[in-house]
């Protein structure tokens, strides 16, 4: 009896401690792993910039200081504490602004051109010799027809967003199984309804690629787009930081954009799961 | 009055010649075939023999070169709802649920919701997926899929069901399993049945008549009646007899095509 009741003793002490490594570990280990290579880099960055007043680039820590000064101030307190708030607004309404009215530009361009002949034939031609010019290279016509300012960085942001979403939504709405207008048409689905019933939603993970692209590359041309002589923006900062030689402005700049595209393409992330939870690749 | 003369379907000295790259190909060639209202017909044959087209053009995806197509007397001019598919790949909508694909076609043809719903439930009910009822598609499996094309053209009030080899893409246990709920379901609902199979035990199994077909080009060359009384078991000497009987049949069509 007393060895029965030892036993039992023993496994219910044990259980615990095993259903801990069970349960946290699998969680915890991926954490592990994303986070040991950025913490070497920063190691490497901290070792090789530290107690050098020569080095061009500041470490990591000074870094970390300007980063809190341009967000509350209290440690500089020259002309860019407690800039970032605005800074980051301006940037982030440019981004979104000019992601917008691509979408609302390229989604029916996109579905003209995938489903009527006639549109792709006039207009597709043009829209493909263009594509291969980048952003960039748009930069001096921009200052041209919308002059040094926002306009100009909006209109970037706006071809920087426009083509990934057209191009996927051409592909998407060109893609629909056949089979699936065979069967709408047998359960009396047929004509414009189809379209509607069967090419939008068969074109939505497709859109969707195309949107999450999109917004990605608007993040990614907004600092070039606030090369253009406008005074607020992330972009802006960095490239007035770099001639001033402020260094770790530039870089607080680069991790705020790197930081917030992360988290805007998470919550598109997030939309799109709830959104596609029927895609076997997406849900 | 008028049904009991006039066939559901009617296909009378059918063509179809399809144009491929300069070439002409002929599918099918004075095809006759009369269906009469609650009949189940299998079209058999070797690939080739256009019995898929014969198929199609019942159900108004593609258009006869030659003679005419009818339902109840009127020439057939495109797909209807009269005449719903089931498709070998099932053609189910993958962004809708199980419950949304089979109201599929009660809510295009503007049901209310109230009444679409009830259509709904009883087919999810009728083939046995009221637990599935909000499931995706691409979490079901194959059998299960066919399921819920079926009930789809159940319950779009399908006087006629098309079926393309259906059951060709399951295993064994699973079609053996739907082929009885087919018949289960046929005999309950008076429902006309056309079923395109390659296999002759399938055929033999499920059909009031079964229709040899040929290729080169594709076309009919013989109907048998199957008198077998149902529910019909595949073990006994008479479906052997039958088995043998059309097995000889078809194979007569290779070796002269091979000849």
């Amino acid at each position: 009896m007393t060895t029965l009741a030892s036993h039992t003793e023993d496994e219910t002490a044990s259980a615990p401690e095993t259903s801990w490594a069970t349960t946290w570990w699998p969680r915890l280990r991926p954490l592990l792993l994303a986070v040991t290579f950025p913490a070497a880099l920063l190691a490497i960055w901290h070792f090789s910039t530290v107690g050098r007043p020569g080095s061009l680039i500041p470490p990591p820590y000074d870094v970390w200081l300007e980063l809190q000064d341009l967000a509350v101030g209290g440690i500089n307190d020259d002309a860019y504490s407690r800039t970032l708030h605005a800074h980051l607004l301006a940037s982030i309404s440019r981004v979104y602004g000019g992601f917008a009215l691509a979408l609302i530009v390229a989604l029916p361009l996109g579905m003209l051109i995938g489903r009527v002949p006639l549109i792709r034939q006039v207009v597709d031609p043009t829209l493909q010799i263009l594509r291969p010019v980048p952003v960039t290279a748009w930069l001096p016509l921009a200052m041209i027809m919308f002059g040094l300012g926002p306009r100009s960085a909006f209109f970037l942001v706006f071809l920087g967003a426009f083509y990934p979403i057209l191009v996927n939504t051409i592909f998407g709405v060109r893609s629909v199984e056949p089979r699936l207008f065979e069967a709408a048409a047998m359960l009396g689905c047929s004509g414009s309804a189809q379209f509607f019933r069967v090419v939008l939603p068969a074109a939505l993970p497709s859109i969707f690629t195309g949107m999450r692209l999109g917004l990605g590359f608007a993040w990614v041309v907004i600092v070039v787009g606030e090369m253009t002589g406008v005074q607020t923006g992330l972009g802006a900062i960095i490239m007035e930081a770099r001639q001033l030689s402020r260094t770790e402005i530039v870089i607080s700049g680069m991790i705020v954009i790197g930081t917030v595209g992360f988290l805007s393409d998470q919550l598109v992330m997030l939309i799109g799961r709830r959104l596609l939870a029927w895609s076997p690749s997406h849900g | 009055m008028a049904e009991a003369t006039i066939p559901i379907l009617e296909m009378k000295n059918v063509g179809k010649t399809y144009s491929q790259n300069g070439r002409s190909i002929e599918a099918l060639r004075g095809a006759n075939l009369s269906v009469k209202k609650g009949e189940f017909i299998c079209l058999i044959g070797a690939s080739g023999c256009g019995k898929s087209t014969l198929l199609r053009m019942a159900a108004g995806f593609e258009a006869a070169t030659h003679g005419d197509n009818l339902m109840w007397g009127v020439p057939i001019t495109g797909p209807g709802p009269s005449r719903g598919m089931v498709f070998q790949d099932y053609g189910l909508f993958p962004w809708l649920n199980v419950r949304d694909n089979i109201g599929f076609g009660p809510k295009s043809r503007g049901r209310t919701k109230a009444e679409t719903r009830e259509t709904v439930d009883h087919f999810i009910d009728l083939v046995g997926l009221q637990r599935f009822a909000d499931v995706y598609p691409h979490q079901l499996s194959g059998g299960m899929k066919q399921r819920v094309a079926i009930a789809r053209v159940l319950a779009n009030d399908a006087e006629v069901v098309l079926m393309d080899e259906p059951f060709g893409a399951l295993d064994a246990m699973t079609r053996e399993r739907l082929q009885d709920e087919l018949v289960e379901i046929w005999s309950r609902t008076g429902l006309t049945v056309l079923f395109v199979t390659h296999a002759i035990e399938e055929a033999i199994f499920l059909a009031d008549r079964v229709v040899v077909m040929s290729p080169g080009p594709g076309r009919i060359d013989n109907e048998y009646g199957i008198d077998l009384r149902r529910p019909r078991d595949i073990a006994s000497p008479e479906f052997n007899e039958w088995r043998r009987m059309l097995s000889s049949q078809l194979h007569s069509h290779h070796a002269r095509k091979a000849g």
